[in-house]
């Protein structure tokens, strides 16, 4: 019993990461109805932001603190969400009314150009993540949680109440659905359909470099193609969700995180990866809509 | 002189290789109802689209109070009072009924302006207000269509232009949406422009009308003499 219950906080921990990655993938789906496979490699740079910022301006990002680790977190999501936008501005809009396969290709173009370029720029060997915030072993009667745990978890679940309520209650939340119902007549009620895509990209963008951050939080190692596995893994948790589903994106991450958890901790751990994509497969075989992708016809 | 409030002059669009329209001119004056008929393919929502930004066109202009609107993007006509009801109502079926109305009032920064609107489109379609926080695909065709002609005036528009009003409805509905659409332009004076194979009712209800066919204007004159027109009878009107 004891050791289910850590696996599963174990799980959600990993699975709140793929969920913030998974909500980038699933939204720009949402608005432009293709997969940004550079979407990972934003994540990648998030990491690599938080490790050179505390490098090179520690008396202002001071690591194994509170504060510090809150700012370098903000920071890296304005410098990813702007990333984004450049992306989508610089790679997509030029494609805007071209076949969806061009913007597919140029967006698998992008993500070779941001990995090579980082291998250029940082070296290919792993660097040690620094321990940003301090980190303490919670006792919970028999269970013993790491404080980066509850950080990862606690941090995630706060992106995803705030994405929530963008896209719910906000006026852009609001033209972001619209768009992606339908470009032309979002327009024809005054909507700047560029302006919400660009939104949507960063939006996207900034959740991915927070789980950058957080992933090297819990896996200390930063390297220029650390971004391909996790970002393939919310992508899986994307369709599984069911793809242009925000709460999909959300359930389909905590729930691959947790499988994966207890494949990693039974015999078969070294199956973990296989059992991701098994998933993929057999999720667009029998349900290819994704677990929510009929309930609820909601799409961003 | 008086400008009129939409004039089209020698219109041409193309798609790719395919020209869609040839040289329309159409011309509409304030306070009017000016129906477009034709069969299918004749081109009248393309030119719709056009007047509305969504198309560009290859030679021609459209001027709206004189002003040529020609290569302004679609968000910025509606800002100068175009509001566009797309062909098959096209009401966002993933937002609530009331969400369609947010949208339709997006420019609307004021939120009191916003809520006035609002509720001058529940008197017109009272059936909205009872639908508020439904979901948009669950509507009826009617319903969708009182919701896309409400959405449609919440942007405060000077002329409405609107695409099949009458496609997929139920023909009880249809007559009672022709009736609002005769209210908007009497009650409240907004010009309309009106595209429909119901040539019949469309004709009823408007002042003046033009007959495209492919591509091309080849007859326009006041409803009531296109009514009696032995070709257009033949032609759009059943015999």
């Amino acid at each position: 019993m004891n050791e289910f219950l850590q696996q599963v906080i174990n799980g959600v921990s990993l699975g709140a990461i793929y969920a913030l990655i998974a909500l980038g993938y699933t939204m720009v789906y949402g608005v432009l109805k293709f997969i940004n496979f550079a979407h990972s490699d934003v994540f990648m740079i998030g990491a690599f932001s938080a490790f050179y910022a505390v490098q090179k301006y520690p008396s202002v990002f001071v690591i194994n603190s509170w504060p510090g680790g809150a700012l370098v977190i903000f920071t890296v999501m304005a410098l990813c969400a702007l990333l984004g936008m450049v992306i989508e501005l610089l790679a997509y809009r030029p494609l805007r009314n071209k076949p969806r396969l061009s913007v597919l290709i140029t967006a698998i173009g992008v993500s070779l150009l941001i990995e090579n370029l980082a291998q250029l720029q940082f070296g290919a060997a792993p660097q040690h993540f620094p321990d940003l915030l301090p980190v303490t072993i919670i006792h919970l009667g028999n269970l013993s949680i790491s404080s980066t745990k509850i950080v990862v978890i606690g941090v995630a679940a706060f992106l995803l109440v705030a994405l929530e309520f963008i896209v719910r209650k906000t006026k852009i939340g609001v033209a972001m659905r619209a768009v992606s119902f339908n470009h032309q007549t979002a327009a024809l009620m005054g909507v700047n359909v560029d302006l919400v895509i660009s939104f949507t990209f960063g939006l996207g963008s900034a959740l991915a470099g927070a789980g950058g951050v957080l992933y090297s939080l819990s896996y200390p190692a930063v390297e220029p193609f650390m971004g391909i596995m996790p970002g393939l893994k919310a992508f899986v948790a994307a369709v599984l969700g069911g793809i242009g589903n925000i709460p999909g994106a959300a359930l389909g991450g905590l729930l691959l995180g947790i499988i994966e958890t207890f494949v990693k901790g039974s015999h078969y751990s070294t199956f973990t990866d296989a059992i991701a994509f098994a998933i993929l497969i057999l999720i667009l075989l029998f349900r290819p809509a994704g677990l929510l992708g009929k309930v609820q016809i909601e799409k961003v | 002189m008086i400008k009129p409030l939409l004039e089209v002059q020698n219109l041409t669009v193309k798609y790719g290789a395919i020209t869609a329209l040839h040289n329309v001119d159409i011309r509409v004056e304030e306070g009017e109802i000016v129906s477009l008929i034709g069969a299918n393919g004749a081109g009248k929502t393309t030119l719709l689209r056009t007047i509305s930004g969504l198309l560009t066109p290859k030679t021609g202009s459209v001027s709206f109070f004189g002003t040529s609107i020609v290569g302004v993007s679609a968000h910025k006509i509606v800002r100068g009072g175009i509001s566009h009801i797309p062909e098959g109502r096209m009401v966002f079926a993933n937002l609530t009924v009331d969400e369609n109305l947010q949208m339709g009032g997006y420019l609307l920064s004021d939120k009191r302006v916003f809520a006035a609107e609002r509720d001058f489109v529940f008197s017109i379609f009272p059936r909205l207000r009872e639908r508020m926080t439904q979901s948009a695909g669950t509507l009826s065709g009617g319903e969708q269509q009182m919701l896309a002609i409400g959405r449609a005036l919440m942007s405060k528009p000077r002329f409405l232009m609107l695409d099949e009003p009458s496609l997929g409805i139920a023909p009880i509905l249809v007559r009672s949406i022709f009736e609002k659409i005769v209210e908007i332009n009497k009650m409240h004076g907004l010009t309309i422009l009106l595209v429909e194979q119901n040539a019949n009712m469309a004709l009823e209800i408007s002042s003046r009308g033009y007959v495209l066919e492919t591509g091309r204007v080849i007859l326009t004159a006041p409803s009531s003499s296109l009514r009696n027109d032995p070709k257009v009878r033949s032609a759009y009107l059943g015999g």
